[in-house]
């Protein structure tokens, strides 16, 4: 019996299996769970905004017509994709149609690779892995998930997806220039851009133990530039012009049905609980709780717990924040997009970054 | 004659240049109505219609009904007036002699082709006897085959539903189908 327990224990410490788990917990604990509660809270919470009612018909007529206020449509609708036809229109590129829906899928499942849940207790991160490189892969990960709307629009042999991928792959690219721009301040400030040093530099204060150093204190002008940026690169409202539905109609996955249209909206849902976990970790202090470290004598197992907690909370938060934001503001037009861009957050973000630089300077 | 032109006063500046302003004013309106939807008294006007129904104003042109006299008989006529005011020509009436001499005539068929039927309630106002009325407080009807929408006379004479608001209570029921219709077609009531 110790010995098949001893066993377990090798293999749970190996770093392997450790990731693999890690893998499967964050993504089927907190980011599939989360993402898929939105498509819900998305039709829920808008309708509050509306002084409307929102979903609540789908119920069980087996369990004397239980609707749960609407909570049941999160499975009707899973069950209404599966089972719909999978349509590839005619004349389309089958191979590229059939893979374009995985690339946003899984560029936006990327993201939570490198990022932690809660401070390392020994050897044991929270987070599945620590890459040196750390936000310079986030980066490259966003430029992956163009390819899924530009592939979806391009294969799907429609002139309404053609048009929504080529104003996607615009938008995308141009805004992954502010997402590195604004956060050039934080690489000044923390003075790296592997995550756990980030972090780790968000729980240092000003003036003793008054003022955390959060990325929104050092980095204000960043933390909007970056929120925008980011939200653009969701593609979704107040950005939302490659789904213009008045002129494109659906946009670059018009031509989708079934379980893929479904995999596009997951991903769309996914990516906001990425932008919202990037936010956290990088302008909230990620897990850091403020001012606990004063409180020596707290058990380990506690502070996890509220660190947990407090990336959940905070997470979910800026969810709901980016939700607000797309049932508040009307869309931009497309050049409006491309000229809110260029001509104001370009300069913005430069300007912070030389202000950035030469306040660091004179404080040396 | 000049044109008329309202110039509108575009605001330009730094704080609409910035938008933040603008954006933080909206979000506050937005938040507001989401807390307060959220927490307590929702301002939903919303009805749950199979569930919950719209209040029917007892002027409310419904579907309609013939109504009858003391004895159960229908009260029409077979007057022709309705089907002549008619402006959709939904009504169809073929007349036949009353079995009480004081009464000339009745209707041996009497059909109105609802899906036709505008409700304007001219066919209500022309009967000199209250014989047709549109009180019935029924809203809509929905059928999955069109020939169910031509009521036939057994159908519309006892389409009353009762509605808290429409008080008619002055008609008995008759105490067979037979002593109040005689010479039916022979069509089903359902």
């Amino acid at each position: 019996m110790n010995e098949i327990i001893n066993i377990a224990i090798n293999i749970l410490l190996d770093p392997f299996i450790q990731t693999i788990l890690k893998i499967v917990v964050i993504i089927f604990m907190f980011v599939m769970p989360l993402a898929t509660v939105l498509t819900l809270m998305e039709r829920k919470w808008s309708a509050m905004i509306q002084d409307r009612v929102g979903p609540n018909r789908a119920n069980l007529p087996f369990a004397d017509n239980f609707r749960g206020r609407g909570a049941l449509h999160i499975a009707a609708d899973a069950l209404k994709s599966i089972f719909k036809e999978d349509f590839i229109p005619r004349g389309a590129d089958r191979f590229l149609f059939t893979i374009a829906p995985y690339f946003g899928f899984a560029a936006a499942l990327s993201v939570f690779a490198i990022v932690p849940f809660a401070a390392p207790i020994g050897d044991f991160t929270f987070q599945i892995t620590d890459v040196k490189p750390g936000l310079l892969y986030i980066f490259a990960i966003t430029s992956l998930g163009v390819y899924g709307s530009v592939l979806a629009g391009a294969s799907s042999n429609s002139k309404f997806a053609l048009l929504g991928g080529t104003r996607a792959s615009a938008q995308m690219l141009s805004y992954e220039v502010f997402i590195g721009i604004s956060l050039l301040g934080i690489f000044m400030v923390y003075e790296s851009t592997q995550i756990s040093v980030i972090v780790d530099g968000q729980n240092t204060y000003w003036f003793g133990n008054l003022i955390p150093k959060w990325g929104i204190f050092t980095q204000p002008v960043a933390f909007v530039l970056f929120f925008v940026a980011m939200i653009a690169e969701t593609k979704r409202a107040p950005f939302d012009a490659p789904e213009g539905e008045s002129e494109i109609v659906a946009g670059y996955f018009l031509e989708y049905s079934g379980m893929r249209f479904g995999a596009f909206m997951l991903a769309e849902y996914i990516a906001i609980v990425g932008v919202s976990v990037l936010m956290v970790t990088l302008f909230l202090g990620g897990y850091h709780i403020p001012w606990l470290h004063l409180w020596e004598s707290a058990p380990q197992a506690l502070v996890t717990i509220l660190q947990i907690l407090k990336f959940t909370l905070l997470s979910v938060f800026f969810c709901w924040l980016q939700l607000q934001i797309r049932w508040t503001i009307p869309k931009f037009r497309f050049d409006q997009t491309m000229a809110l861009g260029w001509k104001k957050m370009l300069p913005v973000a430069m300007a912070n970054v030389l202000v950035t630089a030469i306040i660091i300077l004179l404080a040396n | 004659m000049e044109l008329k032109v309202k110039t509108v006063n575009r605001i330009d500046g730094f704080q609409e240049a910035l938008y933040l302003p603008a954006i933080f004013n909206g979000l506050r309106l937005t938040v507001r109505h989401f807390f307060k939807n959220l927490f307590g008294s929702r301002e939903v006007v919303t009805i749950q219609y199979p569930e919950e129904q719209r209040h029917v104003s007892p002027r409310w042109r419904g579907r309609h009904r013939l109504t009858r006299r003391e004895n159960g008989f229908i009260k029409c006529v077979a007057c022709y007036m309705c089907e002549t005011i008619c402006p959709a020509h939904c009504i169809h009436i073929e007349a036949g002699d009353h079995p009480d001499l004081s009464i000339e005539k009745y209707p041996v068929v009497f059909d109105i082709d609802e899906l036709r039927c505008v409700f304007c309630g001219l066919c209500v106002e022309a009967c000199p006897k209250e014989a047709i009325r549109m009180d019935t407080g029924v809203i809509a009807m929905a059928y999955s085959s069109r020939n169910r929408f031509d009521y036939t006379r057994d159908l519309l004479k006892d389409t009353y539903r009762p509605n808290k608001e429409t008080k008619y209570t002055d008609i008995p029921l008759p105490k067979t189908e037979e002593e109040a219709l005689p010479n039916s077609r022979g069509i089903p009531s359902t």
